[in-house]
């Protein structure tokens, strides 16, 4: 085996020996090993899959825009139902919260902060020429699309009530087994299988590439915190997504071949399911924000041209905030019949999550403070991520109360909670990193004006949506419901005017992107200035198809 | 024994720890099964109630303080049987044991063997109450048309009293799902059911 992989090793050097030689257009994308080409690759589906995503949630806030079903049935009409019954219209809402659940957690956030970005700039980050294993890279992004191809085939296949997967995105028993009868299930549940599969693949060698490739001379505790970030969601992946992945084979055992795991008939326990779930998700809710996280530092940090406040309390913030989140998993599930003890427990446990998280909240303030600020587009988004992740922070404090959560469990406030760190938060942070690192990915400057307006429009869009959505939960309105009674009418229209707004603000960015690419002057190496100091700023924009073959010696300058 | 070695090279050295953390968890995933099954049994996890032998049944103080159990019967849509209590509530002494008995009748025209799955209400109370007898250890066989009286043996473990979380439960609920056992051939009383 060794003496073959060298052998072809020897081979492409020859071939490569010209520095910036590119493969021919199918070889270069199709059969990529090129860190930057697969990160591309994963910012386009990441994009693309959150239209679809997005379009979901626009199709679910027209439905609840007034009180009464008005368009379930269109909408089914529109996924292959020829004369849809009420049931089978009802059913296309569950499929739609399905979708779009599934597609925003696994194949848009999760592809674009660790696969886009994190591809993109970990090894520039570190001074490695490439991922650790560059064919293992490939593997990891075709099985995303593969996966997220099972899941779109999944809507327009029998799915039980009607057509497509109506499980929700945390697929409880029995619902998720002999509650939906039909393919579609089994294909959205593969879908799980193939994504997940992806990202262990993607854990591996992100985990191999930080700890083995690094440039002489950058330890650990040297480098830039976005690589941290990814670092701790690495092992977050390697450690929860197996156990989804057992989880997930059990329904569909349960679901085809006979067995009784989380069905009481053979002895088995559907709240076994959702223990095996949130062991998993919570820590995913994590693999989510924490790359956001390092994508912020490394913002706040050029803009203040100041290193970040307190580094090594960032770095191991984020490995506290990954070491707790793994035992805190049934705060999601307080009305299963916990003991007060139990609850006690989980209750303590998740609010100690909000020291580690207070402490990067802090610190970003703290590097702010005092700085030589800039207000670019990028810093301008890191500061809205900070005020709407403290937002959804606080109400997540408030939800980890036990007792609270009696109250609250599965109502709009949990909504408004979980939007606000993550479509709201990630998604922020995904926007604050597009447009720090856009230029360096492009060669071309984007418009800083438009992208000042995008996060304006958005900013203003999204608290609209999202806000109203404390109240109505507040008020007792249920989620997962298309349809509600008066008394949530008024903040319902409200929140789906905010979507509007919200969808209006990617209009300006697909703006920008072709403004860019057509007028947009090119970049320079390093175009954000003397803020900007970590290692792929010394290369140019975009950096050249091989980088770092002579690898970047890191100084012993005392501090980071 | 074979002995697993790791490769030399760093990477593949890294890769091969990483997938094999990624492959202890997926293992862990699995265990987790029987782990649960065994957790529930021994904490009362989820309302799982205790089995007790004669002799720790011999051994339990009585006290004069008096509980309420009420009882609850259900069947799996796909077992064609009738299933009831006999009685819908009993009164008794804290660790004095008592007999309650349950009814079943077989409705199809042929044998079918059912087993019933059982919790009690609140579920903090299942790690107090034991059954010294019960249907539920086996599965039941019926005959065409045949009817039995089914009892179950049971008893509040005293220590409730002790348990600030239990201390003042008034009444428990006994609960039982008879369900249609594995791998035999039963058509349903209605088709439309048969197809789950």
């Amino acid at each position: 085996m060794a003496t073959t992989a060298e052998h072809f090793q020897a081979h492409d050097d020859a071939a490569h020996h010209d520095h910036d030689h590119k493969p021919a257009f199918f070889a270069r994308w199709f059969m990529s090993t090129n860190h930057k080409d697969i990160g591309t690759l994963y910012l386009i589906f990441a994009i693309f899959a959150g239209i679809i995503g997005g379009a979901f949630s626009g199709m679910m806030r027209l439905e609840l825009a007034a009180p009464g079903i008005q368009y379930l049935d269109t909408f089914a009409r529109w996924f292959g139902e020829a004369n849809p019954s009420f049931d089978q219209s009802l059913h296309m809402w569950n499929v739609l919260i399905t979708a779009h659940g599934l597609i925003m957690v696994f194949f848009m956030v999760m592809p674009a902060i660790i696969g886009g970005f994190g591809n993109w700039f970990v090894p520039l980050m570190i001074g490695a020429p490439d991922m650790a294993f560059p064919r293992m890279n490939n593997i990891s992004f075709w099985l995303t699309v593969a996966g997220f191809c099972s899941l779109m085939l999944s809507a327009f296949v029998p799915g039980g009530t009607g057509i497509g997967a109506g499980i929700g995105w945390t697929a409880y028993a029995p619902l998720s087994t002999y509650g939906a009868t039909g393919p579609s299930v089994d294909f959205a549940i593969f879908s799980l299988h193939l994504a997940g599969a992806a990202s262990i693949m993607g854990a591996i060698n992100f985990i191999t590439t930080i700890f083995n490739m690094r440039a002489p001379g950058m330890t650990l505790h040297k480098m830039p915190l976005f690589v941290w970030s990814v670092l701790v969601t690495a092992f977050l992946l390697l450690l929860a997504l197996p156990v989804l992945a057992a989880a997930i084979t059990m329904l569909i055992t349960d679901r085809n071949f006979g067995t009784t795991f989380f069905d009481p008939a053979g002895g088995g326990d559907p709240v076994l399911y959702q223990h095996l779930f949130w062991f998993f998700g919570h820590p995913e809710v994590y693999i989510m924000i924490l790359p956001g996280f390092g994508i912020i530092s490394q913002i706040v940090s050029t803009f203040s041209k100041k290193p970040v406040f307190g580094y090594l309390g960032m770095a191991y913030a984020m490995v506290a905030i990954g070491v707790v989140g793994f035992v805190v998993w049934a705060h999601h599930m307080y009305t299963t019949g916990m003991s007060v003890n139990t609850k006690l427990y989980f209750t303590l446990a998740t609010m100690v999550i909000a020291v580690p998280t207070g402490i990067k909240i802090f610190s970003w303030i703290a590097t702010m403070w005092g700085g030589s600020i800039e207000f670019k587009s990028p810093l301008v988004w890191a500061m809205g991520f900070i005020f709407l992740f403290t937002v959804g922070g606080v109400t997540g404090v408030v939800l980890a109360n036990g007792g609270v959560d009696d109250v609250l469990h599965d109502t709009y406030y949990v909504v408004a909670h979980f939007h606000y760190v993550l479509s709201l938060g990630a998604v922020t942070a995904l926007f604050a990193g597009f447009y720090y690192w856009f230029p360096k990915m492009s060669g071309r400057m984007h418009s800083e004006f438009l992208s000042h307006l995008h996060f304006w429009v958005f900013f203003v869009g999204v608290n609209t949506i999202f806000f109203p959505q404390h109240f109505l939960g507040l008020q007792g309105m249920p989620r997962r419901y298309p349809d509600y009674t008066e008394a949530y009418a008024y903040w319902n229209e409200i929140s789906s005017i905010g979507y509007v707004i919200m969808a209006s603000s990617l209009v300006i960015w697909f703006v920008n992107i072709i403004y860019a690419y057509t007028m947009g002057k090119k970049a320079e190496d390093n175009y954000w200035g003397e803020g900007a100091t970590t290692l792929e700023w010394t290369l140019s924009s975009p950096p050249p198809f091989h980088q770092f073959e002579t690898l970047p010696v890191i100084e012993d300058k005392g501090h980071h | 024994m074979a002995v697993l070695t790791l490769p030399k090279d760093p990477n593949a050295r890294t890769g091969m720890l990483a997938l094999l953390g990624a492959a202890a968890m997926l293992a862990l995933g699995f265990a987790s099964v029987p782990l649960y099954r065994i957790f529930c049994q021994v904490t009362g996890f989820g309302g799982t109630t205790m089995r007790a032998t004669e002799a720790e049944a011999s051994a339990v103080k009585v006290t004069n303080k008096l509980i309420s159990v009420r009882f609850d019967a259900n069947v799996d849509r796909q077992l064609p049987w009738q299933f009831a209590m006999e009685q819908t509530t009993q009164e008794l002494r804290i660790g004095s044991r008592k007999m309650a008995y349950y009814s079943a009748k077989n409705l199809a025209d042929q044998p079918v063997t059912g087993i019933a799955s059982f919790n009690v209400e609140p579920e903090l109370a299942g790690k107090y109450f034991h059954k010294i007898q019960c249907f539920c250890f086996n599965e039941q066989t019926l005959q065409p048309g045949q009817s039995v009286n089914m009892p179950v043996i049971y008893y509040v473990d005293p220590k409730i009293l002790e348990d600030p979380e239990t201390k003042d439960i008034e009444q428990i609920t006994l609960s039982y799902t008879f369900h249609k056992a594995a791998n035999q051939p039963v058509k349903a009383l209605d088709p439309a059911l048969a197809a789950r």
